[in-house]
Parts: structure tokens; C-alpha cells; sequence
């Protein structure tokens, strides 16, 4: 099976391995879908007959990004998007594998589920699909799902999605519980009374549009209750998505502390702030909101020194009907597995980030963490690559997007660099042309 | 006839959506025009024909009965055809379908839409859908615009300038779009502007809006030229933001002691509708200071104001 694939060298590029430390002007074998060397001077050295070769001159290569956040509509909601609508955008991104969220309909809390999603994106999908399973039962923050079973059938990580647990000993048992099967347990921190009806970050620019706002401490204390959990149960902890300096205090303290955490950040929260929501812009309207630029700030400085472990696209298709309405009323989420390394090069262009932090956040880290093979460049690992053209300046046209939803706050953005060629398991998937 | 109207002025503009943008002469032309209205509307013969022909869709998405009336009476007296559509009462639910409920009246050619909504920011973007000109009755907790005009009009009539008064508005400035509308427009005419409020009913960030914040209504009414209260939902009363109607009314409702902080010559307000005994105590609120009638006088004025100075730049105008 494998064998009919072309071998395929990655010639004279800069080939960053942030799994290796390794950011050298070299050149990737690939054949029967594993990396065979990367290294220099491959090509002098000779190569297999009938090898593809790609001349990446100027362009960078690096293993596929693995984004740890995505939400996905199937089952249930195919009309947002399908596994292979989002894995269609995904390999556009440069995406190699995607980890789907369990807030689904039937949701992800039953090993049947977990089933099906991944003989769904067998059949359907162009780039790798992990699904994470539910914490609890119907993300209902009740009783705890079959953990060990989902694990068992494929589930990577556990969590209750978009939802917060916020019954305390529900969570302790949650972290009690998989840490027995050695399972990750990823929490989105925002409390949901503190939330209340709010719809943006709290402050001056929240009060001058008349919207209500969601201070940062709705985040925060859930994030520090959890630091206490995970403290008193030495469970695996993952934080879906911190968006403010004050959870990062929460994190460094949690981390000097030697607790097992580690955190994410969505690529919104690194680029935009809540004044790009501007006049009520329901695209800029993502859960946890947009906070002040002082927040991104830090968030981005947090990312440079790796106490932000991951960068994810918190990939959320919404449809026109649920966001062309009243700021309030519209739902929450944006679009991202085609604009998460475009938007993130932005940091690295700005010299805020070294590109290979950047491409640890986006692809080593998150399968480390996760225990997939990917996330790397050695010899032998699963050729799931990407050639990056770091320079290329485009405008981003909605209607160009594979997402089967236009909801993204980078419609018609200025973007500088994207994805030129996309390999999954060493076929190519996706060439821009 | 006898009134000449005075077409210099135009407000450049499309739509009337906020106080926010506008600049001081913007804001004292459309009280200057105001100024002509309140006369014309003291006369027997109150009709104007700068309207005629025009037609203009009050669309309330949020039950008013006297800023709908207002309107409506505004742009009748200019010789509109007025209709009225309340959707609150309809079968229509809330949201879903404003921008259709938009498209659907666009293609019925109004000249002028006078759109109130519960949301924050839903005129502005049903303004966005249509081709005539959007006067906003009221968005959410954001702005309120005639509402700021017809106060700020009332207050220069009675106390002959703005600038450099002092400004007390009080309650619940949280959730209030007259609050917002008017400490925009007090500070752009030069007032200086105070809120005062329990904390709970104060939007955070508030500081950085230009004015001065008290928690204790007899600091906060110090010295003050006017009084300006706010009215407090009855879903707000009862523990969620305030203890209690009592509470409430012990330290935030304006009675003759509190009233006797400001300055002798203080003006008291209000938006309407009142809540006597939580907001306001009765007395005050029919007393010799009380200029809350009269802004209902002042709001067909600068609703005709508004009418008559978006009207000169339609189409075809």
C-alpha cells in the first residue's frame, strides 16, 4: 500500500525541526510514507529512482502543525462543516492533523462515537483527524464518561469541548480518574456564572459599545481552582485556551511549582484584541473573548518563553444565520485551520517570535502531548509534512475558503507567508499553485 | 407659515445612529433647528411640508410608548406619511429576523427608518442593510441619541448655556443608553459630567468615559446644576443588582433632602417612564424643579429636528 507512493525529496530548504533543535539549510527524503532522512546534502548523495523532487529554495521545511483545537460539525451539525470540509481547509493550512472537540450531536462520550469519527475521517478526510473525547457525559459536568473505553478506541485527549466543569469534585474525580489511564485533561477555564450574559472582555471598550462584559477573573478562577486540583490529584492537565496576563501568573506559579500543566493559546488571542471587534463585529466574537492589547502582548511574550505551550485555531464554523445578527446575540467562534500559521507568522514577522517556537507550538508540542508520532522531522517518523513560503503576500478572500462557514476575523486581511505544499503519511495533498 | 426654516444647516450624514462622532457644531446645529420646532409646535397651524411625500417606518423592536409617539407625531407634523411597526407584539421573535424584517421594509422605499432594538449595536447594523436613512430610537445599552438632544435642548433652554455646567446623572448607568448618549454629548457642548451609583450598576471602565464617579448621592449632587435620573428595570430591583426597592431608594432615590445637596437653582430630569418611590420620589418629581414635562415638549421638537435635517440630504431632496 504504502509502496505506491513516490519517494519524495525536499530539496535545498531551511529545515526546521524544533524536536531536534534543528534549523539548517538542508533537504528531507521521504519514501513509503516516513521520513527517511533530513539532513544536508541528501541529494548529492544520490537518491531513489522515480524520486519527486521538489526544490524548496527559499522556503521552509517543516513537520505538519497539529492543531489541538478544532471544533468540527460531525455528527450532527454537517451543514457548519464535515471531517472533510475542515480537513480540505486544514491541509490548506498546512494542518496535518487535526484533534477534534467532543461537542458534537450525539457528543463524543461514547466509544461507538469515537468509531465513527475516525472510519468517517478515514473514508472522507484528506489530513489526520484525532478526536478528544468527552470528560463527562454529555459534557454535562455530571458524571464522569467512559474515559478508559474512549481511550481505548482512540481518544486522545479528554474534555468537555466549548464547557467548563464547574462542580469542583466532579473535576477532582475527572483528574483523579484519568490519571489511572494516564489520559490528558483539557478544560476550558471560563466560569459560567462570571460569564454571565456577558459577550466580550470587560472594560472601557465593552461599556462604550452598551455590551456586557466578561471579566478576566471568570477565567481566572477557574484556571486557579484547577491549578489546586490538579495539585491535590496529580492528574494531566492541559488548559484549552488562556487569554489573559492574569492566567499566566496563575500558570507560572502552577508550573514553577513542578504541577503537570501545560496551556494553550488560540492564534486570535496572540493577533487581534477586542478593539478589532470595532462597530459590533460578530467574526471578532470568540469564546473566551478577545481581551485587551496588554493581554495579547503578554500572551505572546508567554508563548516566546514557552510558559504557553501550544498554539491552536480554536476552529469554529459558524454559519451566516447565527452570525449576522446583534453582537449579543450572535454565537461565538471563528474559522482558523487556514489561517493559523498565516495569522501566527505575523508574530514571527514582526520579530515578536523565533519561527521554529512558532512551528513547536503549532506541531511538536501539541504531539508530545498528545503521544502521536508526528510533530517531528526524524528519520522515521510519519511523513507528515509542510513547505512553507514565509514571504508571500496575499489577501485573504473568504470565498476562496475550503471552510464550509466564512466566519473568520481575517476577512480580507493583509497576510504575509503561508503553506505551498501540504504531505500527509508522504503524499501531497496540497500544493499552492 | 410664519416660521421660516432655515435649510442651512445640514447634517451630513446618511443616518442619525449615536451622539458618538458628532461634533459640537453638528450637535448645536440640530439644537438651533430644534429651537424653530418648539416654536412652530406652540402654534395652532403645527404643520410643516418639508416632509411631504416621505415616507417613515417607526420599527420598534422594543416596546416605547412615548418615543414612538414622539416620532410619529414628529414626522407627521413635517408631512410624512408615518407608519408605525411594533414587532415586539408581532409573531416575529427577537433576533432572528431583524435583517430580514430590514430587507422586507426596504423594498417598501421608506425615506426614513426610526428603529429601536433590545440589542446593542442592531441599528447600526440594520443600517448597513438598507438604503434610506436609519434614525437610531435606542440600541441595547448603547446610545440613545434624541434622547441626549431633546435633554441637552431642554438644559440650554432652561439654564441658557451647557458649558461648564455641572451634570449629575444618577442610577442605573450600567445598562442605560441615555447615560451613554448623554455623557458623550455633555462632554463633547463642555459640561462636566458626574455618575453616581451603587458599583454594581456602574459598566467597568466607566472613568475613562470623562466623568466623575460617585457611590454617595450627596457628594455626587454637591454643588450640581442639574439632576439627571435614570430610570431602574424592575428585573434589576430585587437582588440581582440592588437588594431591594428600599434599599435603593434610601440611598439613590431622589428625594428633597438629597435634592438640597445640588445647587439652589438645581434642574431635576428624568427619560420617562418614572418609578415613583425607586428612582424618584414623587415630590421632586412633580416639584418646582422638575423639568420633566418639559423634556417631553423638547423630544417632538428634536425628533422633527432630526427628521427634517436628515431629510435635506436624501435623495432627490
Amino acid at each position: 500500500m504504502l509502496s505506491d507512493r513516490r519517494p519524495i525529496l525536499l530539496a535545498n530548504g531551511r529545515v526546521v525541526d524544533p524536536s531536534r533543535d534543528l534549523d539548517i539549510e538542508g533537504d528531507v527524503l521521504i519514501a513509503d510514507g516516513v521520513i527517511r532522512e533530513a539532513k544536508r546534502g541528501i541529494h548529492a548523495s544520490g537518491v531513489p529512482e522515480g524520486t519527486e523532487v521538489v526544490d524548496c529554495r527559499g522556503r521552509v521545511v517543516a513537520p505538519g502543525l497539529v492543531d489541538m483545537r478544532a471544533f468540527v460539525g460531525e455528527p450532527g451539525a454537517e451543514h457548519r462543516e464535515t471531517l472533510a470540509s475542515a480537513s480540505q481547509a486544514a491541509a490548506v493550512g498546512g494542518v496535518t492533523t487535526i484533534v477534534c472537540q467532543p461537542d458534537t450531536t450525539p457528543v463524543i462520550d461514547d466509544p461507538a462515537i469515537v468509531d465513527f469519527v475516525l472510519r468517517r475521517a478515514r473514508d472522507t478526510a484528506i489530513v489526520h483527524v484525532h478526536p478528544m473525547g468527552a470528560l463527562t457525559k454529555e459534557l454535562r459536568g455530571e458524571e464522569l464518561a467512559e474515559i478508559g473505553l474512549l481511550k481505548a478506541a482512540g481518544a486522545v485527549a479528554f474534555t468537555d469541548g466549548a464547557r467548563s466543569v464547574t462542580n469542583a469534585q466532579v473535576m477532582r474525580r475527572a483528574l483523579t480518574y484519568a490519571r489511572d489511564f494516564n489520559a490528558l485533561v483539557v478544560h476550558h477555564t471560563e466560569d459560567p456564572n462570571l460569564v454571565g450574559e456577558g459577550v466580550m472582555n470587560e472594560g472601557e471598550y465593552a461599556a462604550r459599545l452598551g455590551l456586557i462584559g466578561i471579566p478576566k477573573a471568570a477565567e481566572t478562577v477557574m484556571l486557579e481552582r484547577d491549578m489546586r486540583l490538579v495539585a491535590l490529584t496529580g492528574g494531566r492537565y492541559h488548559a484549552a485556551s488562556v487569554t489573559s496576563e492574569e492566567s499566566l501568573a496563575v500558570l507560572r506559579h502552577a508550573k514553577q511549582s513542578g504541577i503537570a500543566v501545560s496551556a494553550a493559546a488560540s492564534v486570535n488571542h496572540l493577533t487581534l484584541n477586542e478593539i478589532d471587534i470595532g462597530p459590533y463585529r460578530t467574526f471578532f466574537k470568540v469564546a473566551p473573548p478577545l481581551r485587551a492589547e496588554s493581554d495579547r502582548a503578554a500572551l505572546v511574550e508567554a508563548l516566546a518563553s514557552g510558559l504557553i505551550d501550544i498554539v491552536m485555531s480554536d476552529h469554529n464554523p459558524q454559519d451566516v444565520e447565527v452570525k449576522r445578527l446583534p453582537f449579543a446575540e450572535a454565537e461565538p467562534g471563528a474559522i482558523g485551520l487556514e489561517t493559523m500559521l498565516p495569522a501566527g507568522l505575523r508574530l514571527v514577522h514582526n520579530d515578536a517570535l523565533p519561527l521554529a517556537t512558532l512551528i513547536k507550538a503549532m506541531s511538536t508540542r501539541p504531539a508530545e502531548l498528545l503521544g502521536l508520532p508526528c510533530g517531528t522531522l526524524r528519520p522515521g517518523a510519519p511523513a507528515d509534512m509542510i513547505v512553507i513560503d514565509l514571504d508571500v503576500p496575499w489577501v485573504l478572500d473568504p470565498d476562496a475558503l475550503k471552510s464550509k462557514c466564512k466566519n473568520t476575523p481575517f476577512d480580507e486581511a493583509r497576510l504575509q507567508g503561508r503553506v505551498v505544499r501540504t504531505i500527509v503519511g508522504g503524499r501531497t495533498v496540497y500544493e499552492y499553485v | 407659515m410664519n416660521i421660516a426654516p432655515r435649510p442651512s444647516f445640514v447634517l451630513n450624514r446618511r443616518h442619525l445612529l449615536g451622539i458618538e462622532g458628532l461634533s459640537r457644531e453638528e450637535i448645536s446645529g440640530l439644537l438651533d433647528l430644534a429651537e424653530e420646532f418648539v416654536d412652530l409646535n406652540r402654534q395652532i397651524e403645527k404643520k410643516r411640508a418639508s416632509l411631504r411625500g416621505r415616507t417613515q417606518i417607526n420599527l420598534f423592536f422594543e416596546a416605547s410608548t412615548r418615543t414612538q409617539s414622539s416620532f410619529e407625531l414628529a414626522g407627521k407634523r413635517l408631512g410624512a406619511d408615518v407608519m408605525n411597526m411594533a414587532v415586539s407584539t408581532s409573531s416575529i421573535r427577537k433576533g432572528e429576523t431583524l435583517i430580514d424584517t430590514a430587507m422586507t421594509l426596504n423594498a417598501m422605499h421608506p425615506d426614513i427608518l426610526v428603529v429601536r432594538h433590545h440589542a446593542s449595536g442592531a441599528v447600526e447594523l440594520l443600517a448597513q442593510k438598507v438604503d434610506c436613512a436609519v434614525i437610531n430610537a435606542g440600541d441595547g445599552a448603547h446610545e440613545h441619541p434624541t434622547q441626549a438632544l431633546l435633554d441637552a435642548l431642554t438644559i440650554r433652554r432652561n439654564k441658557g448655556r451647557i458649558e461648564r455646567l455641572l451634570v449629575a446623572i444618577c442610577g442605573d448607568i450600567l445598562h442605560s443608553r441615555v447615560a451613554r448618549s448623554n455623557i458623550i454629548l455633555l462632554n463633547t457642548l463642555g459640561a462636566r459630567v458626574r455618575v453616581v451609583a451603587p458599583s454594581t450598576l456602574l459598566p467597568p471602565g466607566i472613568e475613562r468615559f470623562g466623568v466623575e464617579v460617585y457611590r454617595d448621592m450627596r457628594e455626587g449632587l454637591a454643588g450640581a446644576d442639574i439632576v439627571m435620573m435614570l430610570r431602574l428595570q424592575r428585573e434589576r430591583m430585587n437582588g440581582s443588582f440592588v437588594p431591594s426597592v428600599q434599599e435603593y431608594f434610601h440611598y439613590y432615590g431622589l428625594d428633597q433632602k438629597k435634592l438640597a445637596y445640588a445647587k439652589p437653582n438645581a434642574l431635576v430630569m428624568h427619560p420617562g417612564p418614572m418609578n415613583r418611590g425607586v428612582e424618584i420620589d414623587t415630590a421632586v418629581a412633580d416639584g418646582a424643579q422638575s423639568l420633566i414635562r418639559e423634556q417631553v415638549e423638547m423630544g417632538v421638537a428634536v425628533r422633527m429636528a432630526a427628521l427634517e435635517a436628515l431629510s435635506r440630504t436624501l435623495p432627490n431632496a
